[in-house]
């Protein structure tokens, strides 16, 4: 386990520093002079010229990349080209916005998604089978931003039950989180049945009835324990959608959070916000990815006595 | 009820679902019975219905899908299909209990050793924690594992397939069964384990005389083994016999050539002889003698009408219009 | 003595081709019997031969141009003349969408036709050839996936700045990585298998187990992936189109067309509703599909 551990965070320094670069690489081929949008119309060749040279952007690109990560490990993403405020302040402010909306959606989304997914396989081809898994279907194929919009426009605007937009206390969470969370229990859903008739087919279920143990506690004990290792595998995959389905919810329901930044920061070609906000996801994701995979070695005892 | 038979069983019928709303039987009308501290072979080839029909004795068939439509499963007495699902959950491991094919998939990966065999003692039992665990390390002393303490903190992939099938049998002998039924126990384990396993089932038979249903393919387990022998063929029975008398005056053809199929040391022959043909699709099931397509003896007679299993000797039954006397000439 | 020996070499190694081709052949009755038993699935293919009826002849169909301005009629709700109602430039929107079939369809198909195309030469090679090659393609693959779901398309947008061709280019490459891993496994587990292994014992060379041997038996998995990838496609790219990255605010583009509509949600719903359920049956239609292919392909998963 430790050596196993141990490999998997080794695995990831290689990961984020081609990351690093590609997105440093990559945010430089954008096209459109930030130095000239930073300056303003009227601004004359000297004064842009100027500002290129405040900024760096003359260097080489390996020097300001080796700059760039020299001040990435100071703390240092850059300030805004927009508003001049530190990247790290810009995104600061916003991220709670974030981390709130993501957990609301994590807190119920995978958790029902296993739950329908099980009571789906237990009744398999009955009608709840059919039922929960149409909803699935129906939480796959719905597009957020849309559902978002109508349930902004029926709950919000007609019924006058929720808020229109922000994350106003827990009234104003339920549609963003539950628009985030939608299609993350549908996979997860389709995911834990499919991984639970697996495992309800295995022998050693068979002999935990041949034990005469009680169904329910077959299901739970030595079916559903197994399917959890294959589930596990996928968390990491659907809470990374999480993630990136904050860009989304975020935009629908006007929360001020670090996807609506990079949105934002896109059409204003503010580089060192988009290279930070890439940086931070990317990072998000492979740390998340990371605690999966322990989380998958510790309940896997064929890894964990590795 | 005869009481002193330990298992029954009378017209049993079980079938499957292969299309909407159609049901194929995979087992027809299967009779047999079973004494106290009896080892019982069934053979035959695979798909034959031999696992099938130990499933629906226990219990089980209804996790496969298979329904059983027709006829009583006594045991000791007692008409199985008649019990509530709770009753029925008492008696599986704990007076009936099951070893399979597979040891080592047969085994939860992800709970421990003295878990798994813990789990059937307390279902079956009053004891409490310590106890359970006190009689698992006996059981498994008994199955022949030589360091019990280091076995029962195991998970199953660090065990080997010998290994795991004598904690099998642990488990299944945990609860003092009086019926062991053990499906192909040895099939996927090397020869020299095979032969270890099968001493040990000998032995635990011996010790405690618990009746054992061995469902197999392998005539030389059964010679070794069993004290009478079923024969089944496509989903019925085709001969039941006292095992020494089977193999001596094999009375149906089919078990003729399973008799002949089996090679013998020393015997000087190269090639083995074999039945010609295979076993007929259950769908499309002769309606006649279900082995006379592929029975070099077969009559216009055996291909018009069905044979019943009938006494041809005391304690000799087969499913053949001919006894082994006046067998045609073959054709 | 060597011509003999080559004569029964091609006999075996066209015994293996022919066997695998029978069981293929007789394969795809069963499998079409088994997908037109499941009426989701067929519900699915309905939807999308309609779909791709609308998208060849939408302009011909629609009861209205879909370019007309008509400042008479803005922001009407649906009605007989207007279907799915007017949108701000009083247009309709039931001969946009329509006439936006083949935008939407086609930007979604084509990206992930390629995509998947891509994806699967690289996986094949990665899961063939293995060694430096496959971590290569691998490691590559795991730096785009870093990049959750959408969030790849949006970087690769960030990039290359707006519009339709940028969004085409996008989800190409949000499709490769899946596909690229997808192919990978199944090309591994085809390899180990029996008869691969038989006709690499007979010699075949590599690109005659690539092409015959591997490649048909990763069809399977492929089919599957690439009818439900369709549907995350077109769910990518009206995503993007949403966010304002995507389609020029004059094309029929159902993403964005629902993204104008936001402005007049409060006055005229219906300019929301609409692109959007098509989105949604579409999306949905491709799912079903998928599934049912799932199902009538392998029929041990249900």
């Amino acid at each position: 386990m430790g050596r196993y551990f141990f490999r998997r965070v080794l695995q990831t320094i290689p990961l984020m520093l081609i990351i690093s670069i590609l997105v440093f690489l990559f945010i430089h081929m954008i096209p459109g002079d930030p130095a000239r949008t930073l300056a303003g119309k009227d601004a004359d060749v000297a004064e842009v010229q100027a500002i290129r040279e405040q900024l760096g952007l003359n260097d080489n690109i390996f020097v300001q990349y080796i700059k760039y990560m020299g001040r990435i490990f100071g703390g240092d993403f850059g300030q805004s080209y927009k508003s001049g405020i530190p990247t790290t302040q810009l995104i600061g402010e916003r991220m709670q916005n974030t981390i709130r909306l993501v957990l609301s959606a994590m807190l119920w989304a995978p958790l029902l998604g296993i739950l329908f997914g099980v009571l789906s396989a237990v009744h398999r081809g009955g009608f709840v089978d059919h039922l929960l898994m149409f909803i699935a279907i129906l939480g796959l194929s719905a597009p957020g931003f849309w559902l978002g919009l109508m349930g902004i426009q029926v709950f919000a605007v007609n019924l006058g039950w929720l808020p229109v937009s922000g994350l106003n206390g827990w009234k104003g969470l339920i549609l963003p989180s539950f628009v985030m969370g939608i299609g993350c229990m549908a996979e997860m859903a389709r995911y834990a049945r499919s991984s639970m008739l697996d495992v309800m087919r295995e022998d050693y279920v068979r002999t935990a009835r041949a034990k005469g143990q009680v169904e329910r506690k077959v299901i739970f004990f030595h079916a559903f324990r197994n399917a959890l290792i294959q589930i596990v595998t996928i968390l990491g995959l659907q809470i990374g959608a999480l993630l990136s389905g904050s860009v989304l919810t975020e935009t629908v329901f006007s929360i001020p959070g670090i996807g609506r930044l990079l949105v934002d920061s896109i059409f204003f070609r503010d580089y060192p916000v988009i290279q930070a906000l890439l940086m931070l996801f990317a990072f998000q994701y492979v740390v998340i990815n990371l605690i999966v995979d322990v989380l998958y070695g510790f309940i896997n005892p064929k890894i964990r006595l590795e | 009820m005869s009481q002193n038979k330990l298992l029954e069983v009378k017209n049993l019928q079980t079938e499957f679902p292969y299309d909407k709303n159609k049901t194929v039987a995979a087992i027809h009308h299967i009779s047999f019975f079973m004494e106290e501290g009896e080892v019982l072979g069934l053979v035959g080839e695979s798909g034959c219905g031999k696992s099938v029909t130990a499933l629906s004795v226990m219990g089980l068939i209804a996790n496969s899908n298979g329904l059983i439509t027709e006829g009583e499963i006594y045991f000791k007495g007692q008409n199985l299909l008649t019990l509530d699902k709770r009753q029925r959950r008492q008696i599986r491991g704990g007076a009936m209990s099951m070893i399979f094919q597979e040891p080592m998939s047969s085994l939860n990966p992800a709970m421990r050793i003295d878990k798994q065999i813990m789990e059937a003692i307390r279902l079956h039992t009053d004891l409490d924690k310590d106890q359970a665990r006190a009689l698992t390390r006996k059981l498994l002393v008994m199955v022949g594992i030589p360091d019990p303490d280091r076995v029962m903190k195991n998970y199953p992939h660090q065990l080997s397939g010998g290994m795991s099938q004598r904690v099998m049998i642990a488990l299944a002998m945990s609860c003092q069964p009086q019926l062991l039924i053990a499906d192909e126990p040895t099939t996927a384990l090397d020869v020299t384990i095979q032969a270890q396993i099968l001493e040990l089932l000998r032995d635990i038979q011996k010790e405690k005389n618990t009746g054992i249903l061995l469902i197999t393919h392998d005539l030389g387990v059964v010679a070794e083994m069993c004290d009478r022998v079923i024969v089944m063929y496509a989903g019925e029975i085709v001969e039941a016999a006292n095992c020494q008398e089977l193999f001596q005056t094999p009375l149906h053809p089919y078990t003729q050539g399973l008799i002949a199929s089996v090679p013998k040391l020393g015997s000087g022959r190269t090639s083995l002889p074999w039945i010609p043909g295979s076993v007929p699709d259950l769908l499309s099931m002769p309606e006649a003698c279900r082995f006379a397509p592929r029975c070099p003896y077969a009559t216009d007679k055996c291909r018009a009408e069905k044979p019943e299993l009938e006494e041809k000797a005391p304690g000799h039954q087969a499913r053949c219009w001919y006894s082994d006397a006046n067998l045609p000439a073959q054709a | 003595m060597k011509e003999d020996q080559k004569l029964s070499d091609l006999l075996q190694e066209n015994y293996i081709d022919e066997t695998v081709q029978a069981y293929q052949g007789s394969r795809f009755k069963v499998v079409m019997k088994r997908l037109f038993r499941r009426k989701t699935a067929v519900f699915g293919l309905v939807v999308i031969l309609l779909l791709v009826f609308i998208s060849i002849f939408g302009q011909w169909v629609a009861p209205h141009d879909f370019e007309a301005y008509d400042y008479m009629n803005t922001l009407q709700g649906p009605s007989a003349d207007h279907w799915f109602g007017t949108d701000h430039y009083g247009r309709d929107i039931f001969s946009r969408i329509l006439v936006g079939t083949r935008l939407t369809l086609g930007v979604a198909l084509s990206s992930v036709i390629v995509g998947a195309a891509i994806g699967a030469v690289l996986g094949l090679l990665a899961g063939y050839y293995g060694h430096w090659l496959d971590s290569l393609i691998m490691r590559g693959a795991d730096v785009l996936f870093a990049f959750p779901d959408i969030l790849l398309a949006i970087a690769i947008v960030a990039i290359l700045g707006s519009g339709i061709v940028n969004v085409w280019i996008a989800v190409m490459v949000f499709t490769v990585p899946s596909f690229a891993r997808m192919v990978r496994s199944a090309t591994l587990s085809v390899k180990s298998s029996l008869y691969v292994e038989a006709a690499q014992s007979i010699g075949s060379n590599d690109q005659r187990l690539l092409f015959r041997h591997i490649m048909p038996g990763t069809m399977q998995t492929f089919i599957v992936n690439f009818t439900m990838r369709i549907g995350s496609a077109i769910m990518a790219a009206s995503s993007l189109s949403f966010l304002g990255f995507g389609a020029d605010v004059t094309d029929p583009e159902w993403g964005a067309m629902l993204s104008q509509g936001r402005t007049y949600m409060d006055i005229a719903p219906h300019m929301v509703l609409f692109p959007g359920l098509v989105i949604f049956l579409t999306v949905l239609a491709f799912n079903l599909l998928g599934d049912g292919l799932r199902d009538a392909l392998d029929p041990k998963i249900k």
